[in-house]
């Protein structure tokens, strides 16, 4: 074995014949002699002189590659022609000067592994570790040190003092836990939002993403509408999506004998054939919309989760684990479908609270949509705070919320 | 070889490769020529020859699984009232005569010619009233980005936004979109085939229809502003590319780096 190199005095390799530790390893009685390194391979640059010119001469020509990579993805980006009003024409500019960055640094990598394994001297040589453990007058010195320091400053004598530090450090990270609230939407209750859509009493069923009414007799056997209620198309930009989240529908026309209802009240949603479904999948949320025509089955892309119609949508396979919610329609004295109230259920994905009836909030029958709702907020389960006098900061909601995704 | 034996002209062992070549040449440019189909001829789908030949036709070829009078059987729904535009497109793409019944008919190597085509189409259109086949202003010009939005709301779903299809259930699969005529795209929204949903006139316009037409155009004649398309799959294809290519090549590269030179 090689000598120690560090040379400092109070640190003493130990062989495994004495007996003691070297290092933290253990070294059992019956070990065997480390048998060294490989023997030494000469590499094919060292015994042939020309075989070494080469691969210099493929280092050296492998660093100006980069440096024509490195110019030709200026060029590149300078001289590629993009035309006027062909968007697609980016992408050959775009691919070049791409190419020319890689290859740039592709080839100082190359050069540089090539140099150091085929060129560079390749004499093995070995770097001990030293023994981590420090001799026993260290360790007892050390521990003599921490009892100083913990007399000198009086840190387990003074409990007060101690108390104090304690309590301050774990006191301090709270406020930015509570802070978190405010990721959340402020000015809305989660559960309100969830449990109702837009659709309420006497909306028209529009056509996506025109807004126009869709009249019954437009609804032909086998035809699929993508229905979103009427005035979604007036909302404003970041409520708009918001609301067709959770709004948006799917009407279809079944013969009204294929059709098989488990009570007269839900054959009283449907008009005549025409059903209207909530789009939403009941699993994870995805816009389920795939209509098969002939088997009236309904397929949601994301996990597959298929409804059939003909039976209330209820599941056929897949992971949902509730039928699609039907909205009730109707038609009103002009031809067009209507519903007659809003979903029954809450539509998309389970959430905790989803079976907790929601009827007897009086605020939730006006609920308009008004940044500065504040009182929901507040009544929120998931944050009780005491009275805040602030003033109301009228804030965007802050995105999806994310159960119905 | 004895160069003075070599034949040479007539007698030569090439010539009789040759005089294959020549004759099979000929009869089939001659075949070729004389049952060339004369391109798109408009044909009258209200003439009554027309109409007797469509019949005779469908009687040879549809009527087994249909019925003789297009009324329908076990094997075939009837398809009085189903227009010129299903048959032109069913038939057009190769989807019909079917090779078995079944609820996914997918397109094959066409069987008729256009004029047989259109003579059925005729056929058909005669028994009852139905959607007709669109004129050639219906399915060119047309607002792309409008096509764009609508495409993506109706049609995304089944047929992937970019066209490229997709699964549906128990086997079924909306088909890939690129290479389908416009004429049919148009046939096929209007009278919904097998199990796509049928969107009539007022669902989508004929204006809707047209800008959607438009919209697959554009996709099928302009490459992907992003580069390759690789399957317009999205981020299944892009990663499989990546986790064999990428990953494989840093793989590759990293055991080069820590093997000794040799």
């Amino acid at each position: 074995m090689a000598t120690n190199e560090h040379g400092s005095s109070d640190v003493v390799p130990v062989t495994p014949s004495s007996g003691a530790v070297v290092g933290t390893g253990v070294v059992p009685a019956d070990a065997f002699e480390n048998p060294g390194l490989p023997p030494h391979r000469p590499r094919v640059t060292d015994l042939d002189p020309k075989k070494k010119k080469r691969a210099a001469r493929f280092i050296v020509a492998m660093f100006w590659l980069s440096v024509l990579g490195s110019v030709s993805a200026i060029f590149a980006y300078m001289f590629y022609p993009i035309e006027d009003g062909s968007i697609s024409s980016v992408r050959l500019n775009t691919l070049f000067v791409g190419l020319s960055i890689a290859l740039s640094l592709l080839a100082i990598g190359i050069a540089a592994v090539h140099w150091g394994k085929a060129v560079m001297a390749d004499k093995e040589g070995v770097d001990e570790r030293h023994p981590v453990r420090g001799t026993a007058a260290t360790r007892s010195r050390a521990v003599e040190i921490f009892k100083e320091a913990d007399e000198e400053s009086g840190f387990s004598r003074r409990t007060l003092i101690r108390g104090g530090l304690i309590a301050s450090l774990v006191a301090f990270p709270l406020p930015a836990i509570a802070l978190f609230r405010g990721l959340a939407p402020m000015d809305v209750d989660p559960n309100t939002e969830l449990k109702h859509t837009m659709w309420k009493k006497g909306l028209r069923l529009t056509q996506d993403p025109t807004g126009t009414p869709i009249k019954a007799a437009d609804v032909t056997i086998g035809s699929a509408f993508q229905v979103i209620p009427e005035g979604l198309v007036d909302l404003p930009e970041h409520e708009k999506l918001d609301a067709k989240a959770k709004a948006a529908v799917l009407l279809v026309r079944l013969k009204p004998e294929d059709l098989h209802w488990t009570s007269k009240e839900r054959e009283s949603w449907s008009y005549d054939g025409i059903v209207a479904y909530s789009k939403i999948c009941t699993h994870v949320g995805c816009p389920v919309a795939l209509y098969e025509q002939q088997t009236h089955h309904l397929l949601c892309p994301c996990h597959q989760s298929q409804f059939d119609i003909a039976n209330e949508c209820k599941v056929i396979f897949g992971p949902a684990a509730r039928p699609l919610p039907q909205l009730p329609i109707t038609v009103d004295s002009e031809g067009y479908l209507v519903a007659t109230s809003d979903f029954t259920q809450p539509v998309g994905p389970s959430f905790w609270e989803r079976s907790t009836t929601c009827a007897s909030h009086p605020h939730h029958r006006k609920r308009v949509s008004s940044h500065l709702h504040r009182t929901t907020w507040m009544s929120a389960p998931a944050f009780q705070a005491p009275s805040r006098s602030s003033v109301a900061r009228s804030s965007p909601t802050t995105g999806r919320s994310s159960s119905v995704r | 070889m004895n160069r003075q034996n070599r034949k040479t002209g007539r007698r030569s062992p090439v010539a009789s490769v040759a005089l294959l070549l020549v004759g099979l040449l000929a009869t089939g440019g001659a075949y070729a020529a004389f049952t060339a189909s004369t391109a798109s001829a408009s044909v009258d789908l209200s003439s009554p020859e027309v109409i007797n030949q469509g019949q005779k036709l469908f009687a040879a070829n549809c009527a087994t699984c249909h019925g003789q009078q297009a009324q329908g059987t076990q094997n075939g729904p009837s398809l009085i009232g189903v227009g010129a535009a299903s048959v032109d497109f069913q038939v057009g793409t190769g989807r019909m005569p079917m090779q078995a019944s079944g609820p996914q008919a997918p397109s094959k190597p066409v069987q008729f010619e256009d004029a047989q085509i259109k003579a059925l189409a005729a056929y058909v259109a005669s028994l009852a009233p139905g959607p007709a086949i669109p004129s050639e202003s219906q399915i060119s010009g047309g607002d792309v980005a409008a096509g764009g939005e609508l495409f993506r709301i109706n049609c995304a779903m089944c047929h992937n936004v970019a066209g490229a299809g997709g699964a549906l259930t128990e086997g079924k699969y909306a088909p890939v979109l690129k290479g389908v005529a416009p004429v049919h795209v148009y046939e096929a929204m209007l009278t919904g085939p097998q199990n796509m949903p049928a969107f009539n006139d007022l669902n989508l316009t004929p204006e809707d229809k047209q800008n959607i037409i438009a919209y697959l155009q554009y996709n099928e004649q302009n490459p992907s502003a992003g580069g390759l398309e690789l399957g317009s799959l999205g981020p299944v294809s892009e990663g499989l590319f990546l986790w064999i290519f990428g990953l494989g090549g840093i793989v590759a590269l990293t055991v080069w780096i820590t093997a000794k030179s040799n």
